[in-house]
Formats: structure tokens, sequence, C-alpha cells
């Protein structure tokens, strides 16, 4: 599903140069979930955005779902961004001036799909995290953990082949924080293939398989302990 | 997508109503400013005969020499606009142009059927006015050739004064007493009021109304009709009517027809020839100059077009940059504001093109909002310029309305201004990094 090889991030000055990936190698199977950790710094962040096309790498190469990104450009990285991966963010980042229904829409606007389909899709995805009696309540209506439920649910509406999350309960109470993560947890039973972010140990420890980042670069591969049978059978969530 | 991209605009100007008041007032003002200019510079400087204007022309000659003609404020040479007696009739013989009409203002009394009798301003002309500057007959017609030979009493007549005396019956064919004398009526007028009133900028104002009666050129010159214009004098002239038509004084006006190139550059001959002849005759004791100005070339030259009001129309163009530079500012803040919002979407699949039309579409939502507010501004500006234009009002005043073209230009204006105002805050919209924004967060 995800596959980088030698992957190499550089942000260049005038002055000087940093590696925030340096010979940076990941696969990630089809139905896995992989938790991400490492230290403030460490390039957590920059794999994320990197695998979800929203920044280019440097060097090495990248495979999403068996094509090779290189060379795409902002157009093709966008389209391909919308159909293959949904993002889970630290700070939800729903839109205040939408209500959930119009937010977990605006993905789906982009693909132009007609008015009925993305409609069917919406109330799926929100039926799915539980918040279908709230689609018209705005943001500011909803706790952090229902609004990071949201963001779930607007990432599962387009039918997302990877899940990217980064420190999905970073900014939840103990509680809530727990909630989200059962939900993850059930995609993940369904088929869903998620990489997650996070520096919480405890949060790692219930993903299928860690991975470890210090310094651009990854030091330790948990080994796979649990793989989902017949991957390749599993549907896209 | 457009209506989604409608949806959003709507929505987010709901949020921020102080900022999107500031920008559509931005826009508003400062169209509702340059329409209310640019609409008195397109009433008072119209084409008056637009399929005619190239064809019509002035001719000057230097009636009384470099001594005594007026200099222009540029150090141009000036010539007198106007001519002596000799002058015209020696144009209509010498017949260089197709069509061709000498003319002087008068005053009559007319004294209707009924009531008591009142003064009226009317034109000494030849016949060819009426062709050449497509003067529309509601009846009847221009007086013939031969009417104008036997300097007959014929009069065209307005169609005000037509209906002020005979309401009930055509006018054409009866008489009306001018000045004491009865005038046999060939033809009657229909509603005609060129702005401005070209063929006549000398006497009294352009933007007056359009005489109420015609006679022949000839009839008044044999009636002795003094002018109700303009007389110039560089030498004062012999006592008498006899003294008046062989004096310098200038009192007439003149207009030909030169329907080409060829005939413009033949008549300008014929001028500088006869300028030429009268210095062999002793008249001219200076080298001929001469002009030929065709409609704009003559309403600029007699400055019909108040200067004030073209300054006004580049210091409100100037005002409207102004505004439009403010609202690109407002623009600017309220997208950088939503840097966020936009590095979300491009996250979730925008692309640069999907943000950089929702953000266009949300200007042209300001623009067309700016336009209607532009629109009552303008309507405002209009009212007031007709208050200050105090009697000129009755004349240019029709012309400084919000008609339909108007309105369109005001909100088509305001929308493209707009757009254009907000081409740099869209683009620098699409240029948001999500990458950098999501790490922000």
């Amino acid at each position: 599903m995800l596959k980088m090889t030698h992957l190499s991030k550089v942000y260049r000055t005038e002055v000087v140069e940093t590696y925030a990936l340096r010979d940076f190698s990941i696969h990630v199977k089809e139905g896995e979930f992989v938790a991400v950790t490492g230290p403030s710094g460490s390039g957590k962040t920059t794999f994320l955005t990197i695998a979800g096309l929203l920044e280019e790498f440097t060097g090495g190469q990248y495979q999403l779902d068996g094509a090779d990104v290189h060379g795409l450009n902002d157009n093709q990285r966008s389209r391909l961004r919308n159909q293959k991966i949904g993002f889970i963010f630290q700070s939800f980042n729903l839109i205040p001036d939408l209500n959930v229904f119009d937010n977990v829409d605006v993905p789906l606007r982009y693909r132009r799909l007609p008015g009925a389909e993305r409609r069917k899709r919406i109330n799926e995805a929100l039926e799915r995290v539980g918040l279908l009696a709230r689609s018209k309540h705005y943001p500011a209506e909803l706790s952090g953990g229902q609004q990071q439920r949201v963001a779930i649910a607007r990432a599962l509406a387009g039918g997302p082949r990877l899940l990217l999350a980064d420190e999905p309960t970073g900014n939840l109470d103990t509680q809530m924080a727990r909630g989200v993560m059962q939900l993850l947890e059930e995609l993940h039973r369904d088929g869903a293939t998620i990489v997650m972010v996070t520096h919480d140990p405890e949060l790692a420890a219930r993903a299928q398989r860690e991975v470890r980042i210090v310094d651009g670069q990854v030091i330790d591969l948990a080994a796979p302990t649990h793989l989902v049978e017949n991957p390749a059978t599993r549907p896209a969530v | 997508m457009l209506g989604y991209y409608l949806h959003l605009a709507l929505r987010t100007l709901r949020r921020n109503v102080i900022l999107t008041s500031l920008i559509i007032a931005a826009v508003g003002v400062g169209i509702g400013a340059y329409m209310t200019i640019l609409t008195v510079l397109i009433a008072m400087s119209g084409d008056p005969i637009p399929d005619r204007s190239d064809t019509l022309f002035v001719p000057q000659i230097d009636v009384w020499g470099p001594n005594t003609r007026p200099k222009g404020g540029t150090g141009e040479i000036r010539l007198p606009p106007q001519f002596t007696y000799r002058d015209v009739t020696a144009f209509m013989q010498a017949h260089s142009a197709p069509h061709q009409a000498a003319m002087y203002p008068v005053a009559l009394d007319v004294t209707p059927p009924k009531g008591i009798a009142f003064s009226q301003v009317g034109r000494a002309t030849h016949r060819d006015f009426f062709s050449m500057f497509e003067v529309p007959f509601a009846a009847g017609a221009a007086w013939s050739v031969q009417d104008e030979t036997d300097r007959a009493d014929v009069v065209v007549l307005g169609k005000t004064l037509a209906g002020k005396l005979f309401p009930n019956s055509s006018a054409v064919g009866q008489t009306v007493s001018l000045g004491g004398r009865l005038y046999r009526i060939t033809g009657v007028l229909e509603a005609w009021s060129p702005t401005p009133r070209f063929y006549d900028v000398v006497n009294g104002n352009a933007f007056s109304e359009v005489e109420d009666f015609f006679i022949p050129f000839t009839t008044a010159i044999g009636h002795q009709m003094q002018t109700n214009g303009n007389y110039n004098c560089a030498v004062l002239p012999s006592s008498g009517w006899a003294g008046r038509l062989s004096s310098e004084c200038i009192w007439f006006g003149f207009w030909a027809e030169l329907p080409n190139a060829t005939a413009v550059r033949n008549y300008r001959q014929y001028l500088l020839n006869y300028s030429a002849e009268q210095r062999r005759l002793g008249r001219f004791h200076w080298p001929p100059l001469v002009q030929l100005s065709n409609v704009h070339q003559w309403l600029s030259l007699m400055h019909v077009i108040p200067d004030e009001v073209r300054v006004n129309s580049l210091l409100a163009f100037g005002f409207l940059t102004v505004c439009l530079v403010n609202a690109v500012g407002l623009m600017l803040a309220r997208f950088s504001a939503r840097a966020s919002e936009f590095g979300v979407r491009r996250a979730l699949g925008a692309t640069r093109t999907d943000i950089f039309l929702q953000c266009l579409t949300e200007t042209a939502v300001v623009g067309v909002l700016g336009g209607m507010l532009g629109l009552a501004l303008t309507a405002l500006g209009l009212a007031a310029n007709r208050a200050s234009l105090g009697y000129l009002a009755q004349y240019v005043g029709g012309l400084m309305r919000l008609d339909p073209a108007v309105m369109a230009l005001t909100v088509a204006l305001a929308v493209g201004a707009t757009l254009c105002s907000g081409l740099y805050p869209t683009w620098r919209a699409t240029r948001v990094q999500p990458a950098l924004q999501l790490k922000a967060q």
C-alpha cells in the first residue's frame, strides 16, 4: 500500500541544509495498522505529509497503492490525495463555517460526485462514527471527541485506500481519546489501512506495528505481531 | 461547482460582516463616484450625429489677420469661429461642397391665432441644413430651392411650437405670423435634440434647446433681420443694413458636408485659394491660413466639454483606483486569515484551480454587491449633479440618469474592477502550502 525506499527530504536555505528524512524506508501493507513514533523533530510529521502527497520529497522512491508518485504535478497529487488518502489531523481541522454534513462533504465535492451519491456516503460515514443525528450542528457546538469523529467521517466518506492520522488524540482528554482509538481499531478490524503518528507509547502499543523514527531515519521496526488475513480480499473502508 | 462556490461565498461573507461591509463599501463608493462623473462626461461628450460626424465640417479662414485674432492658451492659433456675410455668400455661390448651409440665430415675435404674441428664437439657414444634419420631419418638408431663390416667406416649425399654434390640426400649409409677416408652413419637425447642439456652439449655450422655427437664410437677409447671436467686429462697420452686410463683422455660421478625404482636401484648397484671392484683391494683408474641423474637432476646438468635467473624470478614476487598492488590501487580509481553511481543502483534494475559483467567486459576489451599492450612490450623485447644473439641467439633465445601459455598465464595471483587484489576493490564496499550514496547527 505505502512503500518508501531510501527516501530523503532536505530543507535548504542559503546557509544550511536540514535533513528532515534521511535514507528513510518503510513498507506498510494493505490492512496494516502502523504507529509511527519518535521524539519531537524526528521527522514524523514530515513523513506523514510526504506520505499524504502534501509535500514533495528530495530523493528516493515512494509508491502509493502500487503507483510511483514521483514526477506528479500539483493537480495530479491533489486528485490522488482526494481519491486514495483520508486525513485525520490532531487539530481536527474542521471548517468552522460549515456544519457537520458540509464538512464531511468537502472531499466529495472535489471528486465531482453527484449529489445523491455524496449524500449517501456522508450519511453512511456519519452513521459509522455515530454522529448522524448531529449533521446540522457546527463544529463549535461539538466536543473535541465529536469533532475528531467528524474528521474521521470526513476521512472515510471518500472510501480511501489509506488513512493517515497525525496525533489523532493529541487534543483530547483521556475518555475522548479512548473513544477515538476504539473507532480507529474498529476501522482497522474492518480492513482499513491506517498509519498513525503519535508520541504516546500507550497509543502506539494499540497499533499492530510500531515504526520508530529518530533524526529522520527509521531506527527500529517492531516485528508485525498480527497481519490481517488475505489483505487483498479486504475492501477499502 | 459554481453553485458550491456561491454557497461558500455567501456563507463566508455572512461570517465576517464588518470586513465584508468594508470591502463592499470600498468598491461601491469608488464605483459610485466614478460612474457619476463618467455619466456626466458621456452625457456631455456623446456624438450628437454619429452617422455623419466625420463628414460634416466647419471651415475657418483668417478674416482679421494675425494682429487681431485671439491666441489660444497654449499658443495655438485660433481663427474666428464665424464669417462675414461676404464670405458665406461666396462659399454658397462657389458650391465647393455637395451640401452646405450658412446660418444665424434670429428672434421674432410669434402671433398665435388666439392669444398674445410671444418672442421666439429661430434660425435662418439654407435648406441643406435639414438633410445635412438629418433633421427628422413629422410632416411636410423643408422649403424648396425656388422658395430660397425667391426669398419666400416660408417656415419650418419645431414640434413644440407647431403643437402650441395648431393643437388640433396639421400645421403644414397653414400660415403663422412671425415678426408681423405671414409665413407659409412647409414642414413640422419631429422632436429633435442633438446633444450638444453642435451646429451652433458659438451663440448661446452648446446644450441649449434646438430652435423652434427655421426660415430661409435669404428671406432673413431680405427682411434685414438682425442676429440674435454674437456679432463681432474688428473694425466698426458703416451704418445701416448695407454697411453690416459689407463689413468685416462676423456673425454667420457655416457648415459643409464633405463625404470623403478627397472632398476635404479639395475644400481645404478652395479655402486657401479663396483667402489668397482676398489677399490679391487687397482685402487680406496676410498669408492665407485656414482650418477645417469635423464635428468632434469642432466641439474640441470650441471647448464645449468644460475642462473641469474631464479633469473630474480623471480624479474620479484616481479615486476609484485608491478604493480598489483598499479593497485589494482588505481581500488579502480576508484570504490570509483563511489560509488554514485553504490548507485543509488542499489536503482534502482541492487543486489550486479549485481554490482560485472559490476565491474568485467570492470576489465576484463582493463585486456584485459593491456594484449595487455603486448604483445607489451613482443615482444620488447624478441627482446632486442635476441639482447643481441649474438651468443647464433641463438640457443635459435628461441624459444624466440611470438608464438601463448605465446601470448595466455600473454593475459590470464593479464586478470587473473587483475581479481584477481580487486577482492578486486570489492568487496568493492558491499558493498556500498545505503541509506548512497543517504543521503550523
